[in-house]
């Protein structure tokens, strides 16, 4: 059997190995968790005691910073608006892409590979290049500074994968379920509904997770379609904070807070699902 | 035949919302950009036909030629940081999680925490922690007796597309190495046993046969960095600016084409032909190279 890093198995140098390789590991630790404590102490503290004491705990840990940058600053409504398009754009993905990739893995036609292809082919086109056509169509059907604009591109930017994780999975589901619903009578729409979709759930949490946390933290087409203060999702609405609150560093540390603690929270509750739902597309 | 009828409706009933989307959205502005690139542009309308003006001006006239090749390089500068240093730190963890150190539970747990956060979040957050006065990092280096590394990390010209990059870096290393961490545990563990039982030494054990074995994971890792490095723009917008600054030092393909397609602060006006133009290289860069690396490591990877 071969064995896992441990001291008892190896010798010198495999243990001198073993101490660099923690160091390294504890060092990457150490620099993913400081800046993330730091920042959540900074965020209850004045920019004084910032400048001061930039490690200390806070003197009085003021809770007021949150309800300033949420308040005052927008962040309640930059959060409302981005969990109403992240949440409607998955459901479209989500019921679309299903869809799609059911017409795709479960039905034998000559071009459903030419159809497979053309979903492929989105996978690797970056939709940050077709900046200039899509917002030329954009302005053109009127959707300019609207969230259906942002719905729209999401839905698209989310497609493929989505149909290319789902059709994955949905070849692999046993055809004779299938058979056995038609000769009970039910038509296709039954059995996508009733038969391959409570069998797709387990991969459908992993497509929503791969899906929704780059369309949460997504900046660059927000930037490009929304203008009006009171439809901006979090983080462009964060970049205007940015630029309005320069030299009140409490209150740019709260807001870094509120974007981030949130999926922190979430990620200590689900971190398995978050890590398999984030590199679905990467592993097979 | 009405079954062959009945079977089509239902093909179509699922597969079109789907393709419609990616068509509209996706596939379209695809030739819509080669379509646009090869006009020339009174603001945002059409205005006349110039073949591959467009294209020529980027690649030898001034300023465009300058900015071009600046930005590309910077782009090139992403890629190879990248690759060498994240992928390969990834590649290290990814092996060490998979022969379970000590704490592996833990530290794959921490390692992703970034990879969750939006990446204008961390530009900002690091933008605040590199200020060269009031930043936590040479604050921390002065405390700690290390002064003379204390530097204007972000204002430097020869420094800031490092520091950048760095911060990306810490942000996504959490991710290849969760994607050869599970590359290593889907290597069968039977061919890998016979070769220890012949006594292959580890080191040999790791470039002669695990490395081979995770062929795919090293592919996708590398596509996705090379995707990744093509259309960098919210680091460089978060903590150096629309402009690329200072200097022009930091300027990407993607920031250059923003203010290009936009009108940047320095430019003024949008120069929609120009800007398709460079929409089409990032297109073909991206595609092309992604499709050759994809051919030329396949040759490399090992059936099972």
């Amino acid at each position: 059997m071969i064995g896992d890093l441990r001291f008892r198995n190896s010798g010198i140098i495999g243990k001198a190995l073993i101490v660099i390789f923690l160091i390294l590991m504890i060092g990457y630790s150490i620099l993913v968790l400081f800046p993330l404590f730091n920042m959540i102490i900074s965020s209850f503290k004045t920019t004084r005691e910032i400048f001061k004491a930039p490690y200390a705990l806070p003197e009085i840990w003021k809770f007021s910073n949150y309800m300033e940058v949420w308040n005052k600053g927008g962040f309640g409504g930059y959060f409302f608006n981005s969990i109403i398009i992240t949440s409607l754009s998955i459901a479209v993905v989500l019921l679309f892409g299903s869809m799609a990739a059911f017409g795709i893995a479960r039905y034998r036609y000559r071009l459903s590979n030419l159809v497979y292809l053309i979903f492929l082919a989105g996978i690797m086109l970056p939709l940050k290049a077709a900046i200039i056509p899509l917002f030329l169509l954009i302005r053109g059907i009127g959707l300019m500074n609207t969230r259906l604009a942002l719905m729209l591109i999401f839905t698209a930017m989310s497609m493929p994968a989505t149909v290319f994780i789902l059709a994955g999975f949905m070849r692999t589901i046993p055809g004779s379920l299938e058979d056995a619903a038609r000769i009970d009578g039910s038509n296709d729409l039954g059995i996508y509904w009733r038969i391959i979709m409570p069998l797709t759930t387990p991969s459908i949490a992993l497509v929503t997770i791969y899906n929704a946390v780059p369309i949460w933290n997504d900046f660059f087409f927000p930037l490009v379609f929304i203008q009006s203060d009171k439809l901006k999702p979090l983080p462009l609405g964060m970049s205007v904070f940015f630029g309005q609150y320069q030299i009140s560093w409490h209150l740019l540390f709260a807001s870094l807070s509120v974007a981030i603690l949130p999926m922190l929270i979430l990620y200590l509750f689900m971190s398995k699902y978050f890590i398999r739902g984030m590199t679905a597309g990467a592993i097979k | 035949m009405k079954n062959q009828v009945n079977k089509t409706f239902w093909i179509l009933f699922f597969i079109l919302p789907g393709l419609l989307i990616v068509t509209i959205f996706i596939i379209a502005p695809l030739f819509m950009s080669m379509f646009n690139s090869m006009y020339s542009w009174v603001s945002i309308d059409r205005d006349r036909w110039v073949g591959f003006e467009n294209f020529v001006k980027i690649f030898t006239k001034y300023p465009y030629q300058d900015r071009f090749f600046n930005a590309i390089g910077n782009n090139v500068q992403w890629f190879m940081t990248t690759m060498f240093v994240q992928n390969t730190i990834g590649l290290l963890f990814g092996y060490l999680l998979f022969k379970r150190i000590y704490g592996s539970e833990i530290f794959q747990r921490v390692f992703f925490i970034p990879v969750l956060f939006s990446v204008v979040a961390v530009g900002f957050l690091w933008g605040l922690y590199l200020n060269p006065n009031m930043g936590v990092v040479n604050r921390l280096l002065n405390d700690m007796g290390l002064g003379q590394w204390a530097m204007a990390w972000l204002g430097d010209e020869k420094l800031a597309t490092p520091s950048i990059i760095a911060v990306n870096i810490w942000r996504w290393v959490g991710f290849p190495t969760l994607v050869f961490y599970a590359g290593f545990n889907s290597v069968p563990m039977e061919t890998v046993e016979a070769a220890y039982i012949d006594g292959v030494g580890e080191w040999r054990l790791f470039w002669k046969i695990m490395f081979p074995l995770i062929m795919p994971a090293v592919t996708i890792i590398t596509v996705l960095t090379l995707i990744g490095s093509l259309n960098v723009f919210e680091q460089v917008y978060t903590m150096a600016g629309l402009d690329g600054g200072p200097f022009y030092s930091t300027d990407t393909l993607g920031t250059l084409f923003y203010r290009t397609a936009f009108g940047g602060i320095d430019t003024g006006l949008p120069e929609i032909g120009i800007g398709s133009a460079i929409g089409v290289v990032i297109y073909v860069l991206t595609f092309g190279i992604s499709a050759f690396s994809i051919v030329a490591l396949r040759k490399r990877e090992v059936e099972l």
